[in-house]
């Protein structure tokens, strides 16, 4: 018999809840039913805990600590839901918002995006940071997919469904802080890339409108990332 | 108090989609109506701004100087300000040319396609300002109702809640676009 | 078969031998900061003049001496005042032509125009530790760090102690890491000694990025084989046999030094496999940083060791239990490092004797800004920051009164004239709204705009954050645009409330130090400079005549 327990058990939001060994705080807390907003969290991708939206409270931690990357350990408790990380989610994604040219209403993932629903759910009704409008460019090249730097949030679902299920690492990042975007191969246009297998599976997972089919227009661009955890299963379960 | 409220509509930079939607309430507006009046409106005859005006609705985001000028002029006579629609909530569509900044704007719409007989109108024209604004970051906004358009049924709602002097709570129903 | 210890006491008698012989030591600094002052071709001029007269002495290139204003700077040790620091001469903005008067001195009187006084206090009033070799060796030479007691800890260590009576030493010791959070370094060290997993690793972090830091850099230009033996010591006390030294491309002069000293090290034994003749084994390897700030935070140095981009992760897990390659990890600093063989050498009692309560030993400060005697200077810790500003650095220039003293880069906080009084230790500067950092100290007179030191400062964070983590890629950003609207005197008390709230949020959710602390040169202007502030926004006014307001005023609307 191993000595850890089977099962942890923990409080989130002041309930009694239990979760199994090495489970994540958000695992946990979605077979709870408990709402915890993420970004750059998709089930079936590895965790890199950057969009800061589902930092919660542990009792006891110096720092509030991202949901998605911190496994629940006996007898913590969690508070999700507080007016401090409210306030903190809802400045979050006003950064977002501010940060590029998010324009919901041409938008080709209108009412399929996620960014724009957490903005409803999150209780967001403007954004007081002001908008930067930066110059940013759409890659046009790849013959069935579009890129438009406009609407990256930079939570790099791409890099990772690409390299990690997909295995082609065509996607990748360059610059840094403010001037970080996402880029395929060494920054060559998307249709002249040597590496990308044009499987689409990044399109699927961008969250937002950032990636797209180009026979979709504005609101058709809906995602179904839904074969991700699914793959994985398929992979680590012979 | 039976005394009516007063309303006023505003349209700035945007594409009156929002004035649509406000129509859209149908037979709903009929209802309203008893319980304002409307003293400044696209819809009405009266074009000067009233002194005072307890709710005003404004369409449209900041684009030039005649703008800049009405909107403090509005805040001033106002006492509930509310952004109607994305392009006061967040500049929307308006704002789709920041990023080239007016003046590429300008040369592109009247300058490449006239060629040699290229001219900017200038005279009676109130001057672009170089980036679209939403009107917040000029003056102080009491409501965000954003959309685009926001349904008849979202400006119902907020409508009828300031009417009865409740200021609604869009939280978690406002949505862009 | 003479062992190693045979072996080092040999070589610290023929140092010893060859130095009497060669008669009178010149010691002319080639550190970066006299070397770009040409101290190379002083060095070369005076060799030169030393073969042409026939003068019976050695003229050495040496690290830093500590008064870089006064460089370039050249020590005259005579033979027969063996090791007495405070006897040699000291001469500062020497230059080639000066060497003919410099060597004719040797003999005789000192040459008084370049002489610069011993007496100064900012001499005096240092205790020196971990720079009390640089100056004073020939850092590219093993043989003189030797002659020194070099390596002696070690192989007191390897031979006499257990690796956990290491550990205990260190722990005794209260040294407290010196990159910047000051944590317990026995602590660190006795956490990845009992973490199961090999194969471990020692990291040293030598990539200060700090603005007006040059501790880190000093030390390894001077002394790198400190450096290297307080490594291979903390590899023997935590079990690690491999070991990385990730050190900045833009040092070129202590890549050159530590790789050097590496070769040597390997040479001798002191590094490889059976160190000594024991079963310690360690590799030691440099890995070059490429130029990013944030590659000092530990998990993205980790990352970049790997060869990924340079970005953090979240901890837990810590580097202890899981960093590099997924292997227990131990990271410190170059000046922690540093601190190790002094403190296994004379014992924990002695070093524990130094400083204050909660922060011992020495503590190395790059001295820098509206100060008359700028540079490289160690402290006890608890001197106060009026004793290092005014009696070390010799307060601020003529005519211009003392504003703040910054402490801690782009992480720290900016330290008004009330507070000069406070001693320096980690937990006083950071009630005092600042941290005690790696050692940058920049001194701020009258002249400087507290407004636009911040908005420095946070340029910096907004160009080094590594974009990953959304409050500090676009949080640092806007608090920057804020600042820039401040100091153009376009901003109201709405951006100000803006800016405040931005700094609150950036500092609790970012995902690193980096841009967690982003913020703090903000806040601490804007609680001990607040005036300033409103001075911007309510009079459109700067106060020290830094910033231009009116030039923006009539672009109001943009």
């Amino acid at each position: 018999m191993s000595a850890t327990p089977a099962v942890k058990t923990f409080v989130i939001d002041g309930v009694d809840a239990s979760a199994r060994p090495e489970q994540t705080i958000l695992a946990a807390a979605r077979e709870h039913n408990i709402f915890i907003p993420t970004l750059c969290h998709l089930d079936g991708l590895s965790d890199v805990g950057a969009c800061r939206l589902c930092l919660v409270e542990v009792k006891g931690a110096r720092r509030l600590l991202p949901a998605c990357t911190t496994r629940v350990e006996e007898g913590m408790e969690v508070t999700c839901n507080s007016p401090r990380i409210a306030a903190y989610r809802q400045m979050t994604l006003q950064l977002l918002f501010a940060e590029r040219n998010h324009v919901c209403s041409v938008c080709v993932a209108n009412r399929h995006c996620e960014l724009q629903a957490l903005a409803t759910s999150l209780g967001m009704t403007h954004v007081e940071i002001p908008y930067r409008f930066p110059s940013l460019t759409v890659d046009a090249s790849h013959e069935r997919f579009t890129l438009d730097h406009n609407r990256c949030i930079l939570c790099t679902r791409c890099i990772r469904v690409c390299s990690e299920i997909e295995g082609a690492h065509t996607w990748d990042l360059m610059g840094r802080g403010i001037q970080s975007r996402v880029i395929t191969d060494l920054d060559q246009p998307w249709g002249e890339s040597d590496t990308c297998t044009s499987c689409g599976k990044c399109v699927q997972v961008c969250p937002t409108g950032a990636l797209f089919q180009k026979n979709r227009t504005g609101g058709q661009g809906c995602k179904d990332p839904s074969f991700l955890p699914y793959l994985r299963t398929m992979r680590e379960e012979p | 108090m039976s005394e009516k409220k007063t309303l006023a509509t505003v349209w700035l930079d945007g594409c009156s989609g929002c004035h649509m939607s406000l129509l859209d309430m149908d037979e709903r507006l009929i209802e309203l109506s008893q319980q304002f009046d409307l003293v400044c409106s696209p819809l009405v005859d009266q074009k000067i701004f009233p002194p005072h005006v307890d709710i005003t609705l404004i369409e449209g985001a900041i684009g030039n100087e005649e703008d800049l000028e009405k909107i403090h002029l509005i805040r001033e006579r106002t006492r509930i300000l509310v952004s109607l629609g994305d392009c006061a909530v967040t500049g929307n569509v308006s704002a789709l040319r920041n990023p080239f900044g007016a003046d590429a704007v300008l040369r592109r719409v009247y300058g490449e396609p006239a060629g040699t007989l290229a001219q900017v109108p200038k005279i009676g024209l109130p001057r672009l300002l170089n980036r679209v604004r939403p009107l917040h970051d000029y003056v102080h906004v009491d409501l965000f109702v954003p959309g685009c358009p926001p349904s008849a049924d979202s400006i119902y709602m907020v409508l009828s809640e300031l009417l009865a002097g409740r200021m609604p709570d869009l939280s978690g129903v406002a949505r862009f676009g | 078969m003479t062992t190693l210890t045979e072996e080092l006491d040999q070589i610290t008698a023929k140092v010893q031998q060859e130095q009497q012989a060669a008669g009178d030591r010149i010691n002319v600094c080639v550190a970066a900061g006299c070397l770009s002052l040409h101290s190379d071709a002083v060095q070369r001029a005076l060799e030169e003049e030393a073969k042409k007269t026939g003068a019976r002495c050695a003229v050495r290139g040496v690290g830093c001496m500590g008064l870089c204003s006064a460089g370039p700077v050249v020590s005259h040790e005579s033979a027969a005042s063996n090791s007495d620091e405070q006897a040699a001469r000291l001469y500062g903005g020497v230059q080639s032509e000066h060497a003919p008067q410099l060597i004719a001195s040797l003999q005789g009187e000192p040459v008084t125009k370049l002489a610069i006084s011993r007496q100064l206090p900012f001499f005096t009033r240092q205790t020196k530790v971990v720079l009390e070799n640089s100056g004073r060796i020939n850092p590219e030479s093993i043989d003189e760090y030797i002659a020194t007691g070099g390596y002696r800890a070690l192989m007191h260590a390897l031979n006499e102690m257990t690796p956990a009576e290491v550990v205990q030493e260190i722990s005794a010791s209260g040294l407290r890491g010196r990159g910047g959070a000051g944590y317990p370094t026995g602590l660190k060290w006795a956490t990845v000694a009992r973490v199961a997993g090999a194969p471990k690793y020692v990291i040293c972090n030598a990539d200060e990025g700090d603005p007006g830091a040059f501790m880190d850099r000093s030390v390894l230009e001077g002394d790198p084989h400190r450096v290297l033996e307080g490594m291979i010591l903390a590899a023997y006390a935590v079990g690690a046999s491999q070991g990385y030294i990730y050190l900045r491309a833009e040092y070129p002069l202590a890549v050159k030094r530590l790789g050097i000293a590496i070769r040597e090290a390997k040479r001798m034994g002191l590094l490889g496999n059976d160190i000594g003749g024991t079963r310690m084994s360690l590799n030691l390897e440099i890995r070059l940083g490429a130029g990013a700030f944030v590659c000092g935070e530990e998990t993205a140095l980790i990352a970049s060791i790997e060869g990924h981009r340079g970005t953090p992760h979240p901890r837990p897990p810590y580097p202890a239990e899981s960093g590099l390659w997924g292997s227990p990890t131990l990271i410190n600093n170059v000046e922690t490092y540093a601190n190790v063989p002094p403190i296994l050498q004379r014992g924990s009692a002695w070093y524990a004797a130094l400083g204050t309560a909660k922060s011992k030993g020495t503590k190395v400060f790059a001295l820098s800004g509206k100060v008359r005697h700028t540079g490289l200077i160690e402290v006890p810790m608890g001197m106060t920051l009026r004793e290092i500003i005014f009696d070390i650095g010799g307060g601020v220039a003529e005519g211009h009164t003392f504003k703040a003293v910054q402490t801690g880069g782009p992480s720290g906080g900016c330290i008004p004239e009330s507070l000069l009084d406070i001693p320096v230790d980690y937990d006083s500067l950071t009630q005092a709204g600042s941290i005690m950092g790696s050692g940058g100290m920049i001194v701020m007179d009258d002249s400087s705009c507290m407004v636009n030191v911040a908005r420095f400062f946070m340029e910096f964070c907004m160009s080094e954050s590594c974009g990953k983590c959304i409050p500090c890629r676009a949080g640092t950003a806007q608090m920057y645009g804020l600042l820039t609207r401040i100091t153009e005197g376009t901003a109201t008390h709405r951006e100000l409330d803006l800016l405040i709230r931005l700094c609150e949020m950036v500092g609790a959710t970012s995902l690193c130090g980096l841009g967690q602390t982003a913020p703090n040169p903000v806040l601490s202007t804007l609680r001990y400079f607040k005036h300033e502030y409103l001075a911007h926004i309510e009079d459109k006014h700067c106060p020290a005549g830094v910033c231009d307001c009116a030039a923006s005023i009539a672009e109001v609307a943009r």
